[in-house]
């Protein structure tokens, strides 16, 4: 109760702290010789009450105190530890107040890095953020206030969903909301760098750690969703094209592009305006990815609560936003005059551009995949939904394109390139399709795209490989995350190719025979822990090769809320995982019965961490 | 002007946007499925909260005049805002109110009545659910209107203002 009220007002103080920061900032920034000293303290103060706030609420949730609405609601007695803590960011309100400590801990953060950069530009970026800020506590204390009070108080919470009680999903919120949230600052700076007239080469260099530090949060952050979406929902997939991992891919290819024009910028005085658009792009992407979640629009697995008067607060905020910036972007930005003249054919910068259009291609397949359902339900009331096969078709073909210019890039020279001492990039190419050929023959998959899908993927992978054993070349990170890409793409798609499959049902006892498996139902234990009763079946699983294995998936249920979840048992090995899940039949002794074989699994989850860690190198070594 | 055709392009495609997603969030609002209109009520025998007794559906709604049904609980968050419509709609004699208490603890909900006011005239106990589910209820809270033993409206979470008004012009 007291940690409440504590928590409560300390949001309020937070506010007032946003709105003196305006004041401060506009104030400073007229006569702005030096940055205002009492700038740096408030900013610090105003992460102090956030602080607070949020450690007010954790601390509800350890001692359940259900007077507060927010525990009541997501929150049991018999819960573990570890998930009341991470029941205090696995709701509505718990994580938008996380949101606003990471926003109010990146601002700080920047006021006390960001040297060699003009005052005018620190007081300006500052003064863009706190409007976002302040936006957001505005729309937390209005419409999702953490501090709500319950009366009479309840004895029993109602429970945190199920399907949320997984270590992946307890950190993953707060990795992916440093992602989105760091873009915030790439936001304003860009715009600040735009009313100043400053994108320029050293700008480039400044902002391009934030970039890298929101780009390295994201990736993982999408990563641990998607590792939580495989092992939890027990669907057997990792990708759905669900709205919710759109919303969530979306900025990121949005700052996968903008990382690499910053890249450019940062060696020669082009692509300002992509810089600048994609900078904007990607926070509003964020946020419309909050929007669409938490307003309750999209129907989805994830989706939280249905508000209404959330989702309208958050749609004027977005779109008060989206204005601000265009009228920035359109009044103060111009464009270079040699910005296009300036491209030799065959140079880095131009398969850099190239593959930025692709990039800008798959973002609206995704975009019109997510929203075109809600512009079509509006306009004409017809009910569609967006499945895999529409992404799946028309994103495959162009990644054939994409990869090999991905492959060529970064072996061309800035400005101008020829094509001597080229030929290792043929005779790569030959060895590629030849491979892949040779594995689409021995596997009977007979599909032309595949082929060239798998040569142009095979194509990265070796000249990556290869370059990280040539001395000459310097280029470790970018090397790194591309390597970690073309191993992506293959694990995909063997991954989809060479999976397999048996749906079947079985009673305790019996046994389900293939030419290539045999699976054995051996018993049923039972089990009660803390929160959930659980039955645990046995079974035993011979594949063609006399590999053995046995297998216990798990029906858990849960007895606050009420709910049955079913955890798939998996076996992972480096080359593929076993997967099996258990339903029950209704009114039946037959369980339903899911067994998958799926290839390179593992390879899926570290290509990704590779990929993130050639960001990750990229951030810390010195530009060279 | 063709400099300027691109930024009020661009600013109309956004308003076009904002339109779309706004009308979209109004048409999430309360809905009334067509399924389970005019169908008999379901036959039961249960506890009843308050008094310690049991009875059946029959013997609850036999009377000629219009039943509301109210499923809640004493954990119900949106429960506790349109209990103040329930009050206001008891006061009306043609109008009898029967509450179903959905998987609750007796002492809870004994003590949410006491605090807010009883507008029941008798409260159906649903301690697992079940009865609920012969209702076809989706979720707390839920309100029915009955007339002659058929279910003739069916409201999927809580009442406002708006539905107070549906309701007293439908049993007038």
């Amino acid at each position: 109760m007291i940690y409440s009220v504590v928590g409560h007002y300390s949001l309020i103080l937070g506010f007032c702290i946003g709105l003196i920061l305006i004041f401060l900032s506009i104030k400073n920034f007229k006569n702005s010789n030096q940055l205002d000293t009492k700038i740096l303290s408030f900013s610090f103060l105003q992460l102090f009450f956030v602080l607070i706030s949020f450690l007010a609420l954790i601390i509800s949730f350890v001692i359940s105190d259900f007077s507060n609405e927010t525990v009541f609601n997501n929150s049991h007695t018999t819960k573990p530890l570890f998930y009341k803590i991470s029941g205090t960011w696995g709701n509505h309100e718990g994580s938008l107040l996380l949101w606003l400590l990471v926003l109010t801990l990146f601002i700080f953060i920047f006021l006390l890095r960001t040297k060699n950069q003009p005052t005018k530009y620190k007081i300006l970026t500052l003064g863009f953020q706190q409007v976002i800020i302040v936006g957001f506590f505005l729309f937390l204390i209005q419409t999702s206030n953490p501090f709500n009070y319950l009366f009479p108080v309840p004895d029993e919470g109602l429970g945190l969903n199920p399907i949320l009680q997984d270590p992946a999903l307890a950190i993953h919120p707060p990795i992916l909301y440093l992602g989105y949230v760091g873009s915030s600052i790439i936001f304003s700076s860009a715009l600040a760098a735009t009313t100043l007239k400053m994108v320029s080469s050293s700008w480039a260099i400044h902002i391009k750690k934030w970039v890298l530090v929101s780009w390295i949060f994201l990736t993982l952050g999408i990563l641990l969703g998607s590792i939580w979406a495989y092992y939890e929902l027990g669907w057997g997939g990792f990708w759905f094209w669900d709205p919710v991992e759109n919303v969530s891919l979306m900025p990121w290819l949005a700052l996968t592009t903008l990382l690499h024009c910053i890249l450019v910028l940062e060696r020669k005085e082009i692509l300002t305006s992509w810089v600048i658009v994609l900078s904007i792009a990607t926070f509003t992407l964020s946020m419309c990815g909050t929007f669409l979640v938490r307003s309750g629009i999209l129907n989805s697995v994830h989706t939280f609560a249905n508000d209404p008067e959330r989702g309208l607060f958050i749609l004027i905020f977005l779109f008060a936003l989206i204005f601000l910036s265009l009228f920035i972007f359109f009044f103060f930005h111009q464009n270079n005059k040699n910005n296009l003249s300036n491209f030799f054919w065959l140079s880095k910068e131009t398969s850099i551009l190239v593959n930025n259009w692709f990039m800008m291609y798959f973002l609206s397949v995704v975009l019109i995949g997510t929203v075109y359902p809600i512009f079509l339900d509006v306009l004409s009331s017809q009910k569609i939904s967006v499945g895999p096969p529409f992404y799946h078709k028309l994103i495959a073909p162009f990644l054939i394109p994409f990869l090999f210019a991905m492959a060529i890039g970064p072996r061309l020279k800035w400005i101008r390139s020829d094509l001597k001492d080229k030929i290792y990039l043929i005779s790569l190419l030959i060895i590629s399709i030849l491979i892949s050929f040779f594995i689409v023959k021995n596997f009977n998959i007979n599909t032309l795209i595949n082929t060239i899908l798998i040569s142009s993927a095979l194509y990265l992978f070796f000249i990556t490989l290869r370059d990280f054993f040539n001395k000459k070349y310097k280029n470790f990170a970018q090397n790194t995350a591309h390597f970690g890409f073309s191993l992506l793409i293959l694990s995909i798609l063997f991954n989809n190719l060479f999976s397999s499959e048996i749906i079947t049902n079985l009673k305790v006892g019996e046994t389900y025979n293939n030419s290539k498996t045999k699976i054995v139902f051996e018993s049923i234990n039972q089990k009660k822990d803390k929160n959930y009763k659980s039955i645990i079946a046995n079974f035993n699983i011979t594949s063609s090769e006399g590999i053995n294995n046995n297998l216990s998936p798990e029906l858990r249920i849960y007895n606050q809320p009420n709910i049955t979840t079913s955890e798939a048992d998996i076996k992972t090995t480096l080359m593929e995982d076993k997967f099996i899940v258990i339903n029950l039949v209704q009114n039946q002794d037959y369980f339903n019965v899911r067994y998958q074989v799926k290839p390179f699994m593992l390879w899926i989850w570290l290509s990704v961490i590779m990929i993130s860690l050639g960001g990750l190198v990229s951030f810390l070594q010195k530009r060279i | 002007m063709k400099k300027k055709l691109i930024p009020y392009s661009i600013i109309l495609m956004f308003l076009i946007t904002f339109t779309v997603f706004y009308k979209s969030l109004k048409d999430t609002n309360i809905y009334t499925p067509e399924t389970n209109i005019n169908n008999d009520i379901p036959i039961f025998l249960a506890d009843l909260l308050l008094l310690n007794e049991n009875s059946t559906s029959t013997e609850i709604f036999e009377l000629d005049k219009f039943y509301l049904l109210n499923i809640w609980a004493s954990w119900c968050v949106p429960c506790r805002d349109e209990h103040p419509i329930l009050m206001s709609l008891s006061k009306n004699n043609k109008l009898t109110i029967i509450g179903m208490n959905y998987k609750d603890n007796k002492k809870n909900a004994k003590s949410f009545l006491n605090k807010l006011g009883n507008p029941y005239e008798k409260i159906i106990v649903d301690k697992n659910g079940t009865i609920s589910i012969e209702w076809g209820a989706f979720g707390v809270p839920e309100t029915f209107i009955i007339y002659n033993n058929k279910i003739i409206k069916k409201y999927i979470g809580p009442l406002n203002q708006e539905l107070q008004m549906e309701i007293q012009k439908t049993i007038k």
